[in-house]
């Protein structure tokens, strides 16, 4: 009898099905869990509580990103809060057998940079962590997702969880890019097109020629903000570029277990022919780079596209935008270039890899930043900042009057001293700008490539990056 | 591992916030969350949006003398959007609200939430609209959240509600914290990862 063709989702949740429960959900395998200092101390709290000793900590890794500052790596800390958040975790990692990615190790950073940079992210797994952008790890094709601090504890006591099972969309971008576009502006255009609720109760399946070309570090910036999508998770198939990323990595199976888990990373593939719950194509050559000019990450435009006015959206759009244009202190009716820039930041989950820090540098050569700006460049994590500091990297962007920072969130969400002050306006490779979360309640955030907060640095304006740095609109053939 | 107590109808006075995508970082500001522990996180609910940055009032409805003691929140599509944090329904929860009535809610959130008990109810768009009319209009107004019914009902009339059929369960028989029956599998957890075998070898 022939097998019903089976998509990458449905192979994963069903080798990792322990048993249905009784409210219908699935009790779910999770393969490998990552920890980090936000999330995690009320759950190993509830867990001395109950009397529960950590099930499998193995397969449970930590580090710490959120709250460490990135201008100095001295404790203690100044803020006498981030300095016990970190000691907390130092003694609940050590008390529970769980291995810790330390500051100042090598290998402390941004979990979602972390866990594959050390080859512990893999193909077929499952991957939680509490944080949304655990989507990252998707890039994989593993089933990677955000969990809140009550289901860390589930993790930490039985390595499962209770949760559904999500439908199913393809979105598949075919064609190819244009030059000056990113994988930040494919997220951010698809996004846009299928709104921030858009994949309420969906995953993402990201495929096509688009996907297919890019490298492991693109498919992770597209992957990561699949959450600020709706969809809890989305994934790209693995494929050849995802075993060249993961040969020889740290945690990365060696030698005759190598060959035997590639063969079965392949496996997880979607079978031809499998269903989906919806499809959706986009052409890569609508895809321009894009800016966000409101306080969700759907609120988008092309660089050079006029921001809607109140009066020209659908009535019930029409307070959304009006409040969105009053945080911003921006009119509707025309493009976002030219809007003053205070604050340049590079960094985040979604753009402080290696690639980026190389592709923005390759602009920023020979240039200066604006003086009015503000200019920090985040390192993801310690691997990458030593990457940089290897290959000259870090030397252009501190010509360019770029601070050179170490690894952490950083000014993604502000939970250390990287903050907005007042209103300033921060072009941001981040995932995120509501209001808010920059750490200025009246701060704003205009999400971008890395390419193009290079060009807002230097320009002291919201910038097209193909015309500062001269690269022509039109594909190579 | 005791049993919660279930949680079948959820009955008081309202504060409405009528928007689509409330996110978590407007539920509850990451400042908050440099803590190790989720206590006092009810007063830090919806700060930003309740207070100026020099900590005046600004006259949020959460402060309306009219409205203490509230135990239901009604707001709009995509409710509590963005970040995996508890927090924000341990906020909203420590804040004194046991329901939350909306138009849809963002998956992460909608988990935090019912794992800790807080209900959250679906309603159509129409439905909504005319319930938050009502909750603006008459702080006095006593909104009933009924699990049992699928309903939600105020001052005489009632619009149907909708929740996943395992999140009701979970709320109305009080089994919403998953971690008595997860542990009841152990050793089916330990068959599954036995069966994984190779595929994570640390």
């Amino acid at each position: 009898m022939r097998h019903r063709p089976r998509s990458l989702l449905d192979k994963v949740w069903e080798a990792h099905a322990v048993r249905t429960l009784r409210s219908g959900q699935t009790q779910l395998f999770i393969d490998t869990h990552l920890v980090h200092e936000v999330t995690s101390p009320q759950a190993f709290g509830m867990l001395r509580d109950l009397g529960l000793k950590v099930l499998m900590p193995e397969r449970t890794f930590a580090t710490v990103d959120h709250i460490v500052p990135t201008h100095t790596r001295v404790e203690p800390f100044e803020d006498p809060m981030a300095a016990e958040m970190i000691a907390q975790l130092r003694r609940n990692v050590a008390a529970n057998g769980i291995a810790f990615f330390d500051v100042g190790s090598g290998r402390q950073g941004i979990v979602h940079m972390v866990g594959p940079e050390l080859g512990l992210t893999q193909p077929g797994t499952t991957i939680a962590c509490g944080d949304s952008h655990t989507s990252t790890h998707g890039a994989f094709g593993a089933i990677a997702f955000g969990i809140g601090t009550t289901q860390v504890r589930d993790v930490l006591a039985t390595q499962t969880l209770a949760l559904g099972k999500p439908k199913l969309r393809r979105i598949e971008v075919n064609g190819t890019l244009g030059p000056g576009v990113y994988a930040k502006d494919v997220i951010l255009h698809i996004i846009r097109t299928l709104g921030v609720k858009g994949g309420v109760g969906y995953a993402y399946e990201y495929a096509g020629d688009v996907f297919d070309a890019m490298t492991m570090e693109e498919r992770m910036t597209v992957c990561n903000m699949s959450i600020e999508g709706g969809a809890r998770f989305g994934y790209v198939q693995p494929d050849q570029t995802t075993i060249d990323y993961l040969r020889g990595r740290e945690y990365a199976p060696k030698g005759a277990d190598w060959d035997a888990a590639v063969e079965r990373w392949l496996s997880f593939r979607s079978d031809p022919g499998c269903e989906y719950d919806d499809v959706v194509v986009i052409r890569a050559e609508d895809i321009a780079p894009t800016v966000t000019w409101g306080i969700n990450p759907g609120q988008a435009v092309a660089v050079h596209e006029p921001v809607p006015r109140p009066d020209e959206v659908p009535e019930g759009e029409r307070a959304a935008v009006a409040e969105a244009l009053a945080h911003m202190k921006i009119e509707g009716g025309r493009p976002l270039v030219g809007t003053q820039v205070d604050v340049a930041f590079l960094g985040s989950c979604t753009n402080a890899r290696l690639s980026d820090f190389v592709e923005a540098a390759r602009y920023l050569e020979g240039r200066r930043v604006h003086p009015r700006v503000k200019a920090i460049a985040v390192p993801g994590s310690e691997h990458v900042k030593s990457e940089c500091e290897r290959l000259g990297i870090d030397r252009v962007f501190k010509a360019a009057g770029f601070e050179w920072r170490d690894a952490g969130c950083s000014m993604c969400l502000a939970m250390n001293p990287d903050k907005l002050v007042g209103d300033q306006l921060c072009a941001s490779s981040s995932n995120r700008n509501f209001k808010g979360r920059q750490g200025s309640p009246t701060g704003r955030t205009v999400l971008m490539s890395p390419v193009m907060v290079v060009a807002a640095a230097v320009t002291g304006v919201v910038s097209d990056a193909r015309e500062v740095f001269g690269v022509s609109r039109e594909v190579v053939a | 591992m005791s049993a919660f107590k279930p949680v079948v109808t959820v009955s008081g006075t309202a504060v409405a916030l009528p928007a689509d995508d409330i996110d978590t970082d407007r539920i509850i500001p990451a400042r908050y969350l440099k803590a190790v522990t989720f206590d006092g996180l009810g007063e830090a609910l919806f700060y930003d949006e309740r207070f100026t940055p020099e900590g005046e009032p600004k006259g949020h409805p959460l402060d309306e003398p009219a409205r203490k003691g509230a135990t239901v929140l009604v707001s709009g599509a995509n409710f509590g959007c963005g970040s995996s944090r508890e927090h924000a329904p341990q906020a909203i929860y420590r804040a004194g609200f046991r329901a939350v009535v909306a138009g849809s809610f963002a998956e992460i959130f909608f988990g935090n939430s019912t794992g800790i008990g807080l209900a959250c109810v679906r309603l159509a768009p129409a439905d909504l609209a005319d319930l938050t009319q009502r909750v603006l209009d008459d702080p006095a107004l006593v909104v009933t959240v009924d699990l049992e019914a699928l309903r939600v009902e105020a001052g005489g009339r009632g619009y149907a509600a909708a929740m996943p059929e395992s999140a009701r369960t979970a709320l109305t028989t009080g089994t919403y914290d998953p971690l008595a029956e997860l542990l009841e599998g152990l050793e089916d957890v330990k068959r599954t990862a036995a069966a994984l075998g190779h595929e994570v070898r640390w």
